[in-house]
C-alpha cells in the first residue's frame, strides 16, 4: 500500500494522536473507562497501523522484533515484580498498600506500574502476533 | 447483530464476513455501552472490531478469500446447535432481572467494593480499583494468558532456529506443493 498518497498522508497524521490516545487511556484509566489492555491494544494499533501503509521491513525498524520479545515478558515481569514489592515491604503478595507510608498512595502507584506491566505486555504481544501474522507470505 | 450474524453464516466471500463480523463487533460495544459496562464496550471495540479484524485479514491474504461450499448438510450438528440453545434460553428465565438489586451477584462483595473502594484505594473509577487491586490476582492471571498466547504463536510461526531448521523447512515447502 506504499502507493496511495492519501492512506500515507491520513496514516501519518493519525498515527501521532493513536499513540497520544493510548497514552491517555492507559495513564487515565484510573479516573475514566479504560485501563492497560485497551491502551496496549491501541498502542498496538498504531504500529500496525504503520505496518499496512508503510510496509513491514519499515515498521520493523521502528519497533525491532527482538525488543518487542522482550516486552512481552517484561511487561508480565513488571506486574509480578511489583506483587513482590508487596512482599518485600512486609505485606501480601500483590498487596500495593504497604508499598509508600501512605496506604492509598502505595495503592495508587501499585495500580500505575501493574497497569503499565499490562499495557506493555498486551501491546507488545499485539505486535508480534501482527508482525509474525503478516511476515508470512508463503 | 441477529441479521449480521445471519448473514455471516449465509455468505461465501471470507472478506465480507470478515468485515461483518467487525461490524458485529461494534454492534456488541454499543450494545455493552448502552448497558453502562463502557469499559467492556471500550475492550470490544478494540480487540473485537480493531485487532481482529485486522489478524484476519492477515490470514485472508495467506489463505484464500473464498469459502468452499460444503457437499452436504449436516443435520447432526444443527441438532446439537439447537438443543443447546434451547438449554441455555431455559436456564435464563432462572436468572435475575437485569438491574436487580437483589441479585445475587449484587450481593456479595460488591456492596462492599463500591462503598470501601473510595477510601481504601482513593480512584474514582472502581471498575479499575477492583480489576488491578481487590482482584490483582485475577489480572495477573489474565496478562498471563496473553503472555502464553504470544509465546504460543512466536513458537508455532516465529523463526525456526537450531539445527533442524533446514530439515523442518524441507517440509513445509513439501507440504505446500501438495
Amino acid at each position: 500500500m506504499k502507493h496511495h498518497r492519501v492512506l500515507r498522508v491520513a496514516a501519518k497524521l493519525l498515527i501521532p494522536f493513536i499513540l497520544l490516545f493510548a497514552l491517555y487511556v492507559q495513564f487515565h484509566g484510573d479516573f475514566g473507562p479504560g485501563g492497560g489492555f485497551q491502551a496496549g491494544v491501541i498502542f498496538a494499533a498504531a504500529f500496525i497501523l504503520y505496518g499496512l501503509i508503510f510496509g513491514l521491513e519499515n515498521a520493523r525498524k521502528v519497533a525491532p522484533p527482538a525488543l518487542v520479545t522482550r516486552l512481552v515478558a517484561l511487561g508480565l515481569l513488571l506486574y509480578a515484580g511489583v506483587g513482590y514489592g508487596g512482599l518485600l515491604r512486609g505485606g501480601n503478595y500483590l498487596d500495593y498498600g504497604v508499598l509508600l507510608e501512605n496506604s492509598v498512595a502505595g495503592q495508587h502507584l501499585g495500580i500505575l506500574l501493574i497497569e503499565f506491566g499490562v499495557g506493555t505486555t498486551v501491546a507488545a504481544t499485539m505486535i508480534s502476533i501482527f508482525f509474525l501474522f503478516a511476515g508470512r507470505d508463503t | 447483530m441477529g441479521a449480521t450474524a445471519i448473514v455471516v453464516l449465509r455468505l461465501r466471500s471470507l472478506f465480507a464476513v470478515v468485515m461483518l463480523s467487525g461490524i458485529y463487533s461494534f454492534l456488541a460495544a454499543s450494545m455493552f455501552v448502552a448497558l453502562d459496562a463502557v469499559d467492556v464496550a471500550f475492550t470490544e471495540a478494540a480487540v473485537g472490531a480493531g485487532i481482529s479484524t485486522v489478524l484476519m485479514l492477515a490470514t485472508l491474504a495467506l489463505t484464500g478469500s473464498r469459502e468452499r461450499i460444503p457437499v452436504h448438510t449436516p443435520p447432526l450438528p444443527l441438532l446439537v446447535v439447537l438443543v443447546t440453545g434451547a438449554a441455555l434460553i431455559y436456564a435464563t428465565f432462572d436468572m435475575p432481572a437485569f438491574g436487580d438489586p437483589a441479585a445475587p451477584a449484587n450481593l456479595h462483595v460488591a456492596p462492599r467494593y463500591l462503598g470501601d473502594s473510595g477510601h481504601e484505594i482513593g480512584i474514582p473509577n472502581v471498575v479499575t480499583s477492583v480489576l488491578a487491586s481487590y482482584r490483582g490476582y485475577d489480572t495477573l492471571g489474565e496478562v498471563t494468558v496473553i503472555f502464553t498466547a504470544g509465546v504460543a504463536v512466536m513458537l508455532l510461526l516465529g523463526g525456526r532456529r537450531g539445527q533442524d531448521a533446514g530439515r523442518k523447512r524441507g517440509d513445509d515447502d513439501a507440504g505446500d506443493a501438495v
